[in-house]
């Protein structure tokens, strides 16, 4: 048992913190945010320089074949940040369907791109009705020759707008709630018949609502067994909860720091309001539900190694559960502690609040989770 | 990072599960499970195995009789020993005043109460608190005057455990009356069946016999009885008192009650079907679980790094074990309440006679309730962690 980092991701830690320090103070995100497509391809261009966007790739891929724990520091620095550009969609999300199912020709074709940052990618997976629920897919593939056709529509679509590459759930037999009868595909944003409506997402990210009319994809564009998709898609989403828990740890240790700095710095009635106990004991609350929220980060990036998929779910359920409890409790309160000026869009204070609430409600929410967890049975 | 134990550490486990399953006599461990008091006899005789295994001070340094374990060895045994369940060793004398002892104490002190300790031939309390210093503890007003090669102690304590089977007490006397209140305090060790000591009891809200009044009058103790020196009690009991931090969330008890809150909730039904089925408590168990699963990790983390980087620089995440600890034990009684619903009402009124077994199990499950309400209190209320972790850890 070991908690602490290895020398390698000492470095790695320490790169990425500093990337992001020189570059992402929150003028910067808001100056990124009105570039075109709201993030910035100077910042990526960055990530992909310093090897953060080949992280977890195989070497043989052309990556570092890093693990689950890279992934964790780097997302937690990203959370910090709050980043805008989309290593989530493109790395963890995009990266994991290539990494666990994609062939070696779809490795070849997609994984290069990722890493020089030429290409990003969306999980267009939400339908109207979906909700939480993976297996709920009514956008069909329909074999045509080799090849196949898809038609349907999905919704909030993490970087749909910007994205080259769509990964697109769509049911190639059963009905609505069928377990199996899912594919996966790799759909190009630009393939005729895809029609993209983006919009920003109220953290300041962007998304897109997507309708995919007969839109002709080639037998190369299923990853793994197109009837068979969902332990993949289970997989790779556990993968992206995982890595949004982090990303959530970073943006409550931020968001804590702020407060507690906010606390000791505002003065009332001639002194900081630090001083008063009730605030104090606010502040010391955060910090308890801050330390858990780090232990399920940490205890679900361990179960990416459990062999057995049903206590991974379970833990990385477990895991989201607790992140969305501290999450919300930190976020409302660092606005609370800040008073008035939490409320403003021009403190940052707000936007984790903000980030944090998007979070909770992404791939299931703490309701969700703590169905999932009652069902399986943790301890 | 890795959060596996390692082969050595499982088989060190299976080890201590082992000799638990083994040598823990099974009255003292269905008792335990039932939430029943122990008598002084079984507590004793168990500890007494334990020493004689040689765990009966594991975590001491190896010259006064530890084991040497590291701290995730140490950790483990403290779980598997809470989740057997069987007693814990008797924290006031292995925890408390034995390590102020081999620390503050002089060789010959070292050596008459070190092994006492150990095989509990001294049953220790501790003299802490008064009846108006809780949590302000530094106020107190119990008075060691010094005479000749005595002291005179006067004054009174109170909410001390167990003092009824006491054979020693470490108390905190102010011994300077005219110095800053922490700097006139001195840490004394004397006998309970020194003349002018009386004990009174403490009935507590679950009818349990836990804890006393301690009352003294004029009595005599001789200077050596003094542990380090004058006036500087005040250092020993922090040391004292900063030395139970990761034991104090008590996890291993916690994962045994919700085994047991599984157990029953199997047999006891709601609307024809076993309380387990029911989706909203189902719902409320896995919040605790997960609560507790968090913990257990933060405590890892304290241990692991108390094995790194050394005991001295403690974790800041260590100070979220006693709020979390205490609250979620508190939660899984709550449960347990829960479970058995209107069963909760009879009460046994022999509660605390351990050899009374007339009643069914049930009836220890509200005392039980009742008497955790202590645990956010005692060891520095949750409010006191609360206010360390803003001054030790925020900087406010």
């Amino acid at each position: 048992m070991d908690f602490d980092l290895s020398e390698e991701q000492r470095l790695l830690k320490e790169s990425v913190d500093g990337l992001l320090t020189d570059s992402y103070d929150f003028d910067a995100r808001k100056k990124y945010q009105k570039e075109k497509g709201g993030w910035s391809k100077a910042v990526w261009g960055k990530l992909a320089e310093q090897g953060l966007l080949g992280l977890p790739f195989a070497e043989a891929d052309g990556g570092f074949g890093a693990g689950a724990v890279e992934t964790m520091i780097v997302m937690e620095a990203l959370g910090k940040a709050l980043v805008l550009e989309p290593y989530l969609a493109t790395v963890v999300i995009g990266g994991g369907f290539l990494r666990h199912g994609g062939s070696a020709e779809q490795k070849a074709a997609h994984i290069p791109g990722i890493i020089d940052g030429s290409k990003t990618f969306a999980f267009a997976q939400l339908e109207k009705n979906s909700r939480y629920d993976l297996a709920d897919v009514s956008t069909t593939a329909k074999k045509k020759g080799a090849g196949w056709v898809i038609d349907g529509e999905k919704f909030v679509v993490l970087n749909g707008e910007n994205a080259d590459t769509l990964i697109v759930t769509a049911r190639t037999k059963g009905s609505r709630h069928d377990k199996t009868g899912i594919g996966v595909f790799l759909v190009p944003a630009n393939a005729k018949g895809v029609t993209r409506k983006g919009y920003a997402t109220q953290d300041g990210l962007h998304a897109a609502d997507i309708t995919f009319t007969g839109v002709e994809v080639g037998s190369d564009a299923a990853i793994g067994d197109p009837e068979n998709g969902l332990p993949l898609i289970e997989r790779v989403v556990d993968e992206a909860r995982t890595a949004m828990c982090a990303e959530a740890v970073g943006a409550m240790d931020e968001s804590l720091k702020t407060t507690v700095e906010y606390l000791k710095t505002r003065k009332q009635f001639g002194v900081p309001i630090g001083s008063f106990q009730t605030l104090q004991h606010r502040a010391a609350d955060m910090f308890v539900a801050l330390e858990q929220a780090r232990s399920m980060s940490m205890f679900a990036t361990m179960a990416a190694d459990f062999e057995d998929a049903k206590e991974r779910a379970t833990a990385v359920a477990a895991a989201k559960v607790q992140i969305g409890k501290s999450g919300k409790f930190i976020g409302q309160q660092s606005i609370q502690l800040h008073g008035g000026i939490g409320m403003t869009q021009e403190a940052k204070i707000g936007h984790y609040f903000k980030r944090l609430a998007m979070i909770e409600n992404t791939f299931g929410d703490t309701d969700y989770h703590l169905r999932c967890v009652a069902e399986g049975g943790l301890v | 990072m890795d959060l596996a134990f390692s082969k050595e550490e499982i088989a060190f486990r299976e080890e201590v599960r082992a000799f638990f399953r083994d040598n823990v006599p099974p009255e003292t461990r269905r008792k335990m499970v039932e939430g029943r008091h122990l008598s002084k006899d079984e507590m004793v005789a168990w500890w007494r195995i334990l020493n004689k295994k040689g765990w009966g001070v594991s975590h001491w340094p190896k010259e006064y009789g530890g084991t040497g374990w590291s701290s995730v060895q140490q950790y483990i045994f403290n779980e598997e020993l809470q989740m057997h369940p069987a007693p814990a060793p008797l924290a006031f004398g292995v925890s408390m005043v034995g390590p102020v002892i081999y620390t503050f104490g002089n060789e010959k002190q070292k050596q008459h109460y070190l092994p006492r300790i150990a095989n509990v031939d001294d049953w220790w309390c501790q003299g802490f608190s008064e009846p108006g210093s809780g949590s302000d503890l530094a106020s107190l007003k119990t008075k060691a005057e010094r005479k000749g090669d005595k002291y005179i102690i006067n004054g009174q304590k109170t909410w001390t455990t167990l003092a009824q089977h006491a054979d020693m007490i470490f108390c905190l006397c102010r011994t300077d009356t005219s110095a800053k209140k922490q700097m006139g305090i001195s840490f004394i060790v004397f006998s309970m069946k020194s003349k002018g000591v009386t004990v009174r009891p403490i009935e507590t809200i679950d009818g349990g016999h836990e804890v006393n009044e301690v009352f003294f009058d004029d009595v005599e103790v001789p200077v050596e009885n003094l542990i380090g020196e004058e006036n500087k009690g005040w250092d020993y009991a922090k040391f004292l008192l900063g030395n139970e931090r990761t034991g104090i969330a008590r996890v291993g008890v916690s994962k045994e009650r919700l085994r047991r809150i599984k157990e029953l909730a199997s047999k006891v039904e709601s609307n024809g079907k076993p309380v387990i089925e029911d989706q909203g408590f189902r719902e409320k168990l896995a919040a605790c679980e997960i609560e507790l699963k968090a913990l257990e990790l933060t405590q890892l983390r304290v241990v692991a790094d108390e094995g790194k980087h050394g005991k001295g620089k403690p974790n800041p995440a260590s100070s979220v074990l006693k709020i979390k600890g205490s609250e979620i034990q508190q939660t899984t009684t709550e449960l347990l309440m829960e479970v058995i619903g209107p069963f909760a009402a009879p009460y046994d009124e022999h509660g605390d006679d351990a050899s009374n077994e007339t009643m069914d199990w049930t009836a220890q499950i509200a005392p039980s309730y009742f008497n955790n309400r202590k645990v956010s209190i005692y060891g520095g209320s949750n409010e006191i962690q609360r206010n360390i972790i803003t001054k030790a850890v925020l900087g406010l």
